[in-house]
């Protein structure tokens, strides 16, 4: 059986304290913006940077690694269900949302 | 009400302190992720998609008006304004910090509110008819059998590892609204020959293998109704598989072993159980039922209603009451583009205040997601509606189309596939700018944004369930589903749409609908009972094909 090829990931996980959506950066910080992630291109070093990131668990919870396409602004999620957690719920202009997208802010 | 006793609040307050020690070490890492889960999942809290959600019991939909002022409290200061009223009766906090939820829970619990037992393979959040000891058609308040329930199954030391989590639903009435039917247990109360007692439904439930529950005992004396729940669940915990979640629901439960079977373990069980319960939960329930006595209400002699715009609003949000000079008002919180189920802050304090002012300070939360005033003055009707519709809570569309019941989806939730909220708003908004939403009349459509149905999709008149078709979202519509007394589980159209095509396809039905019907009294799913699936599909799929032609 033919394994699929590897492709880009982020390690992403969310904050203990608060519950916020992070991305492991290269520098080892977790950071809120998907376009300061690490863009992982190796199956390798993504298993690595996966296992480095859930060395934190004080700091971040539920560690995994997404799909992303890298792009000149950085990594873009290549599924909705990460789009949403980059870019926060559509009903309302809270979390990720706030002051970048449309809304009631309520 | 049901008011604490001195017990209560030392169990709550013991608790909470149990869990802010618990919070205190996961955050100081004695204690693991791992080891944590379990324990916040107990206190009902989730990590979601984009935060930690708490989610809060309101036992049986009931409310006091200092309980909603608290839950608005809550909203304020430990979150973005708002709460997410949800299907089951509970609210929900979208936003709520990890470091902040143990203070969120002494608020809750300085009302007698909690979140135990929100979460987990336990017996869940008890739930009732939303129009509990007001409606004209109840045999019997139902809310005292169902805080006996709460009593019973908060901390029940056999019943904290279920196979899977666990759900009963009470009626009073014979109309019901309680989806009693949808229930891993469905209590309907019944009168025979002069006695009250109970109709007995276990393994309905909705989820990824909808089922209508069935009928283990047609009428249950009162006084065994607590033996005989244990008897159910301890059976079920018995021989409820614990191999696979997705067959783990007492449905499954059911339907592999056979009801006759299972009324057998039923009995034999209720038999063993019985004789230890010595009449003590007849106390309790006496002394509990005394709590829930009406309020002491005023008489009354309402002028003749001349304004169209109030008349509209008492044709949809009012309902019978017990008394001629009282009604039950439901206040829509689903304003056409809303998000269903959300209350801000000021809007629960102003509903806490109106109960106060014109509903004896009684509230009640609905499986619907909508709030009601069980208790009105009808002589109050013209003011109360006043101070609604300037504070925007004066929608009249209950029952009616707009009135969507949806679940959070993947706008917030963890497990779902697809977005529920912006295809509610969307299809409001468009009934809304169609004005045809009166004409349509009675149509229930329910949205869940993934196979779970937190949304009730299986038993809307309009059935939603949105999905993830190779990573784009996709939506399948059921008809004919009805979650009364009559439940019926939906049945699917055929392919999907697509996210753009949804309230498009939704659009179509609706109108033809209204070129099936015979005239106006005939409703939605009268019609499509009338004619089945054939025109509804014919007009879903053969205008699509005109379209994309």
């Amino acid at each position: 059986m033919s394994r699929k090829p590897f492709t880009p990931k982020v390690v992403t996980a969310n904050l203990l304290r608060e519950g916020d959506v992070v991305y492991l950066a290269a520098d080892d910080t977790w950071v809120t913006d998907l376009a300061l992630a690490e863009i992982l291109t190796d199956e390798a070093h993504a298993e690595v940077r996966l296992i480095e990131g859930s060395q934190q668990p004080q700091v971040a919870v539920g560690v995994y690694l997404a799909d992303v396409q890298p792009g000149p602004d950085g990594p873009k999620p290549t599924h909705f269900r990460e789009d949403f957690r980059a870019s926060g719920p559509t009903n309302y202009a809270h979390g990720k949302a706030h002051g970048q997208r449309p809304g009631p802010e309520v | 009400m049901y008011q604490y006793t001195e017990f209560d609040r030392a169990f709550l307050t013991e608790r909470n302190a149990q869990f802010r020690a618990q919070v205190a070490r996961r955050l100081d890492g004695s204690l693991t992720e791992d080891e944590f889960k379990p324990l916040r999942l107990m206190n009902g809290v989730y990590l979601q998609l984009h935060a930690y959600m708490l989610r809060v019991a309101i036992p049986y939909g009931t409310l006091s008006s200092d309980q909603m002022r608290t839950l608005a409290l809550l909203a304020q200061k430990w979150d973005k304004g708002y709460g997410h009223f949800t299907t089951r009766q509970n609210i929900q906090y979208n936003w709520p910090k990890l470091v902040d939820i143990p203070d969120m829970l002494d608020a809750l619990g300085q009302v007698g509110l909690h979140a135990i037992q929100t979460s987990g393979n336990t017996i869940r959040n008890v739930t009732a008819d939303h129009f509990a000891g007001a409606a004209a058609d109840e045999i019997e308040d139902p809310r005292p059998v169902a805080e006996l329930l709460r009593q019973w199954s908060t901390d029940h030391p056999e019943f904290q590892f279920l196979p899977r989590k666990f759900k009963i639903a009470v009626t009073g009435s014979p109309n019901d609204r309680a989806v009693t039917r949808a229930h891993d247990i469905g209590l309907v109360t019944v009168e025979r020959d002069g006695e009250i007692g109970y109709e007995v439904l276990i393994g309905g439930g909705l989820g990824r293998t909808p089922m209508i529950g069935k009928t283990v005992r047609d009428f249950l004396p009162k006084e065994d109704l607590l033996p005989y729940c244990e008897a159910i669940v301890s059976v079920y915990n018995r021989l409820g598989r614990r191999d696979n979640k997705y067959k783990a629901r007492i449905k499954i439960t059911v339907h592999e072993n056979g009801l006759d079977e299972m009324k057998a373990l039923i009995e034999a069980r209720f038999a063993e159980v019985k004789p230890l319960f010595n009449g003590v939960d007849q106390e309790m329930l006496a002394a509990i039922t005394a709590q829930f006595a009406p309020p002491d209400f005023v008489d009354n002699t309402p002028a003749p209603i001349l304004d169209p715009v109030l008349q509209s609003f008492v044709d949809t949000n009012v309902t019978a009451h017990r008394r001629d000079d009282h009604a039950i008002v439901t206040i829509s919180i689903k304003k056409h583009g809303a998000t269903p189920g959300d209350a801000t802050a000021d809007q629960m304090r102003l509903m806490a205040d109106l109960a106060d002012a014109h509903a004896y300070g009684e509230l009640r939360i609905s499986h619907e997601q909508n709030v009601i005033l069980p208790h009105v003055r009808r002589d109050r009707l013209p003011e109360l509606f006043a101070a609604l519709k300037a504070a925007g809570l004066g929608t009249a569309n209950v029952g009616l189309a707009s009135d969507i019941i949806a679940c959070p989806g993947m706008d917030y939730c963890a497990l779902a596939t697809a977005r529920s909220i912006p295809v509610a708003q969307q299809i409001a908004t468009r009934i809304d700018a169609l004005k045809i939403e009166h004409e349509v009349g009675h149509l229930k459509i329910k949205i869940s944004g993934c196979i779970n149905a937190c949304g009730h999709h299986h038993v809307g008149h309009i059935g939603i369930l949105g999905l993830d078709r190779a990573g784009v979202e996709n939506y399948q519509i059921t008809l004919g589903g009805d979650g009364t007394e009559d439940a019926i589980i939906g049945e699917r159209t055929g392919p999907g749409f697509a996210y753009d095509a949804i309230v498009p396809a939704i659009e179509r039905l609706i109108l033809a609908y209204l070129d099936l019907r015979h005239g106006a009294d005939e409703t939605f799913l009268q019609t499509y009972r009338r004619l089945g699936m054939t025109p509804f599909k014919a007009a879903l799929y053969e205008q699509e094909k005109q379209d994309a032609a």
